[in-house]
């Protein structure tokens, strides 16, 4: 099911969001860039990242544009590839550890609802790349689903980098208009009676939705816990697994 | 000072002008509630442009319904089609319209109702 999901949202965002060579501004005529001291193609030539497969127009624009900072002087490859690095060693486990300690430690999981930014950095973790940073409970009252509709915002110091149909536009769309759909998309009712909350995280905050405790969990160590909540169960698109669930997961 | 109180209810402004807006369309013009202060941030419509964001802008969290966002009689001219193919699909089911949709808006896009 989410498969699928995954597959018609690539489908469509791909369709809207990058045409194709012969659509690319790189087959305008050269002389149009006479203040540039070489010609798009030739530093395409040199890229600075191993290719070995069609690029899209955006992929194309990222090695130019990191061809020109190298060219200048500005970064080098290695700084270049060091932040790359950084961008994707943040990881969802780190929101993992925030939510295991709110469900074992009732006093933590309040000053988190409380004030998040502080609640976090009891656990080592510095959100001070975010300005606000709110976290929502989900209960057998309320469910809290997240979406960024004017783009891709999303709490990475906690989740890592947003997965590919968080930001595509049949997500970003149907959270909006037909929440309870998208999350029939992904294989997910919540339980009945529930109020649902779609969060639009269009400004200036951002969210970590705290996933019901699954039952059944009540003798499990904090850090057995951690490993029942999922990156989308942060995201409001699921429920955290059951420790049933996790076992078919990590035997599979 | 922020110029709406929480439990105040309010109305996206409608409006256009060129450059980046912060506020999505599928809000405008439509009525909701102030939930939450959340403090004084530039204004990301002049950060888009290199500015320093100055004036600060007052930003609150402003609730609708399902049904104060898809509302036919409320919706634009353009939606009005869209929002009753919709329906016709049951993709916007009775259960859905008492969901609530949460948005950040900056002052500057409300107006008391």
């Amino acid at each position: 099911m989410s498969d699928e999901l995954i597959e018609n949202h690539h489908g469509s965002s791909h369709h809207h969001n990058h045409p194709h060579d012969n659509e690319s501004p790189y087959s305008h005529d050269p002389s149009s860039h006479n203040a540039r001291m070489k010609s798009d193609s030739e530093y395409m030539k040199d890229t600075v990242v191993p290719v070995e497969h069609d690029l899209d127009y955006f992929q194309v624009r990222v090695i130019g544009i990191m061809n020109v900072l190298k060219e200048k002087g500005i970064l080098t490859t290695d700084e270049m590839r060091r932040a790359v690095e950084d961008i994707y060693s943040e990881t969802p486990t780190t929101g993992a550890r925030v939510v295991a300690r709110a469900w074992s430690d009732p006093e933590f999981k309040g000053r988190l609802l409380e004030d998040a930014h502080s609640a976090c950095g009891e656990l080592g973790i510095d959100t001070s790349s975010l300005n606000k940073l709110i976290a929502l409970e989900n209960t057998d009252s309320t469910h809290y689903m997240v979406v960024c509709t004017l783009c891709s915002c999303y709490p990475r110091v906690l989740l890592g980098q947003p997965p590919t149909w968080y930001k595509s536009f049949p997500y970003r769309s149907k959270a909006v208009t037909d929440p309870r759909g998208a999350l029939l998309d992904f294989g997910y009712t919540p339980p009945e009676g529930v109020e649902l909350v779609v969060i639009d995280s269009n400004a200036d905050c951002r969210y970590l939705v705290i996933p019901r405790r699954p039952a059944g969990t009540e003798q499990l160590s904090e850090e057995s816990l951690t490993r029942l909540v999922t990156r989308d169960s942060m995201v409001g698109v699921a429920d955290a697994l059951t420790p049933e669930e996790y076992e078919k997961v990590a035997v599979d | 000072m922020p110029k709406f109180q929480v439990g105040e209810d309010v109305r996206i402004k409608d409006m256009y002008f060129e450059g980046h807006h912060r506020t999505t369309d599928y809000v405008k013009g439509k009525s909701g509630k102030i939930i939450r202060y959340f403090g004084s941030y530039e204004n990301p419509e002049i950060l888009a442009y290199g500015g320093d964001g100055k004036p600060f802008q007052d930003l609150y969290w402003v609730q609708f319904t399902f049904n104060d966002l898809w509302d036919e009689d409320v919706a634009k001219e353009e939606d009005k089609l869209k929002i009753q193919e919709m329906r016709k699909q049951k993709a916007l089911n009775s259960k859905e319209l008492k969901d609530k949709l949460n948005i950040e808006i900056y002052e500057h896009w409300l107006e008391p109702l």
